[in-house]
């Protein structure tokens, strides 16, 4: 199936001198040629996982929520834990793609194709979960204020519905952002296709033509875009934060709320771009594009947001002390020596304190070693979010509330098919759609100039 | 209306297709368009456009978004005034969660749809003068105008380094 004039040349691997313009469309477009056996097998892998997380929830559709392993007052459990994890995820992505343009960061321009569609697949997965939480599914959408006969509107002094907005906005700026994007680079792509897939990016690229006045109007429109997903970025999840914040629960109600859960989000986030680069770059031998320099970029902002996480985690546990508020001293002793420790000490030590080897350049350049470690980000960050909400909702103020909540197998199937979900999406756009970015990777290039050799 | 005949230089330097935007300006070209693979900051400044209108879209299309955001949520508490925790119908800061979001999102589509707009996007049909390379590693200088005029840019963009000269 012969339908990209560019034959799949493999990049010569670890080249010292950079790449050529011609090189790198070269190169990007060789990811699209049709997959190999390994990407079908994996591909089915996922839908097999994503079969089984439609089954739990049908399951649970079927039998309702008490198949879940909620136990009351714990009624956010998994579902919600999964939700803010995924929301996580999706930060970092519009931290490299719009924070780190606005401070002119040259080694996003490798990374940040992949990690926006990280972002916007992230979100699409987290968006879920409000509805799988839900027993009765089929009525989400109350969530939304729309005009109905009964007269009644949303609450707009509740976080949930803050939360409506907040993640409707970021999945509509973020997927307008990899959008924008991507114009230059599906053009890119349908002046060397052939066939169907040259009319389907025609389409795409909305007749881009690289032109002076297109040039002029979308490098501003960039610009402010990204003006714009900055703030958001910081805003969605402090609004996340502020579904538990404005809450009186012990362990929740607390100011450091927002500037924690950010610095957490972008951590996650930028431990799921290492997870998801690694492979990536190996499958479609990128190594000349996305440089271990890239990878010690990332480990950088992973130490400094891990110590920020970590400080946060101390402030929480010194203020509940400090507080002399018994009812938050016995929250977090429960939480570090209660019947959750386990699920503490697996978030400290996958946080806190597993990230501290990334001050070694060494471990920040071993490829591999960060693979492992943004694992252990993931699993950390994963839990940080069931600790904050089991935990607090498991010891409340009455002794009598107290209670134990573990997820049951239709929630552990929901998450798994989460990731396949997730999964599935992105397995699919890395076919279809550059992942790398090729007018900006050449906008990091030396321009070629005259009186050098042809390169 | 056909377009005009014209005549592309087609240039594998970037410092080249600069000098042959400068020598087109110095001779009074008005009607002339590049085409370049990646935007650089040296054909910007060759071609010295002035300042994108984008930017006034984004101002309107961000005061539209605040004014929306908390209109919808003072209008629909007034429709439905339901008393939750004591405080006040009309409460200025949760309202201000949501004038922030709808501030960025409509803000945001709007300087897409101004880009859109401006930039003469989606552009249906051909474009005269381009060529599949200038997506690649080429740039393109297009020069527009009557028989002496493009005999004239032929000369000047052979001269600038051009690899190839054609007429389209």
């Amino acid at each position: 199936m012969a339908t990209l004039a560019t034959p799949v040349a493999a990049a010569p691997v670890h080249a010292d001198a950079p790449p050529t313009y011609a090189e790198t469309t070269r190169d990007v477009i060789a990811t699209l040629q049709p997959p190999g056996r390994k990407y079908f097998a994996g591909m089915a892998l996922v839908l097999a996982g994503l079969a089984f997380g439609a089954f739990c929830w049908g399951y649970q559709l079927r039998y309702g929520l008490g198949v879940t392993g909620y136990q009351p007052p714990i009624f956010w459990g998994s579902y919600i834990t999964t939700f803010v994890f995924w929301v996580g995820i999706a930060h970092s992505g519009t931290l490299i793609s719009a924070i780190l343009l606005l401070f002119r960061s040259g080694w996003r321009t490798a990374v940040y194709r992949a990690a926006e569609m990280m972002t916007v697949f992230a979100v699409m997965t987290a968006g879920l979960f409000p509805i799988l939480h839900l027993g009765r599914a089929w009525y989400a959408y109350w969530v939304f204020p729309y005009p109905n006969f009964r007269g009644v509107w949303s609450n707009f002094r509740s976080p949930l519905v803050w939360d409506v907005f907040a993640i409707s906005t970021y999945l509509t700026v973020s997927a307008t952002f990899l959008t924008m994007g991507l114009i230059p680079d599906v053009a890119a792509v349908r002046d060397q296709a052939r066939g169907w897939r040259k009319k389907l990016y025609g389409m795409l690229s909305f007749g881009w033509k690289g032109s002076d006045r297109e040039w002029h109007h979308f490098g501003r429109m960039y610009l402010y875009l990204a003006g714009f997903a900055t703030p958001l970025v910081l805003s969605v999840h402090s609004v996340v934060s502020w579904d538990f914040a404005m809450a009186i629960v012990p362990g929740w109600h607390a100011t450091i709320f927002a500037p924690y859960f950010v610095a957490g989000a972008i951590f996650s986030g930028c431990g799921m771009v290492i997870t998801i680069l690694v492979p990536l770059r190996k499958a479609f031998r990128l190594e000349r594009y996305i440089r271990v320099s890239h990878f010690e970029s990332l480990a950088k902002v992973c130490l400094l947001t891990a110590s920020i996480v970590a400080y946060a985690y101390a402030t929480e546990f010194f203020m509940a002390w400090y507080s002399g508020n018994p009812f938050e001293r016995a929250s977090f002793y429960s939480r570090a020596f209660g019947q959750y420790w386990w699920a503490t000490w697996i978030m400290l030590t996958c946080n806190a304190f597993i990230p501290q080897l990334l001050w070694f350049k060494k471990v920040r350049t071993s490829v591999p070693t960060l693979f492992v470690i943004s694992i252990f980000i993931n699993i950390g960050m994963w839990f940080e979010r069931f600790v904050i909400i089991v935990t607090g909702l498991s010891h409340e103020y009455e002794p009598w509330q107290w209670s134990y909540y573990v997820p049951r197998w239709p929630e552990l199937g929901i998450l798994v098919g989460s990731f396949c979900w997730f999964s599935m999406w992105f397995l699919l756009a890395i076919k279809f759609l550059p992942s790398v970015a090729i007018a900006e990777m050449k906008e990091a290039l030396p321009p070629p100039l005259k009186g050098e050799a042809h390169r | 209306m056909s377009a005009p005949a014209g005549v592309v230089g087609v240039f594998g330097r970037l410092d080249a297709a600069v000098e042959a935007v400068g020598s087109l300006k110095a001779r009074g070209y008005a009607n002339y368009r590049v085409y370049s693979p990646v935007p650089r900051p040296e054909l910007a400044d060759a071609l010295a456009k002035k300042e994108s209108p984008v930017r006034v879209f984004t101002l309107a299309g961000a005061l539209c978004g605040t004014a929306f955001g908390f209109f919808y949520a003072i209008a629909t508490s007034l429709d439905w005034p339901l008393i939750t925790g004591g405080k006040p119908i009309i409460s200025w800061p949760p309202f201000v969660v949501i004038g922030f979001e709808t501030t960025i999102l409509i803000g945001s589509l709007v300087t897409v749809g101004a880009m859109f707009l401006l930039a003469g996007l989606p552009k249906l049909g051909r474009a005269p003068g381009y060529d599949p390379r200038f997506s690649d590693d080429k740039f393109g200088v297009v020069a527009f105008g009557g028989p002496a005029q493009l005999a004239e840019a032929r000369d000047l963009f052979r001269a600038a380094g051009a690899e190839e000269v054609k007429d389209v």
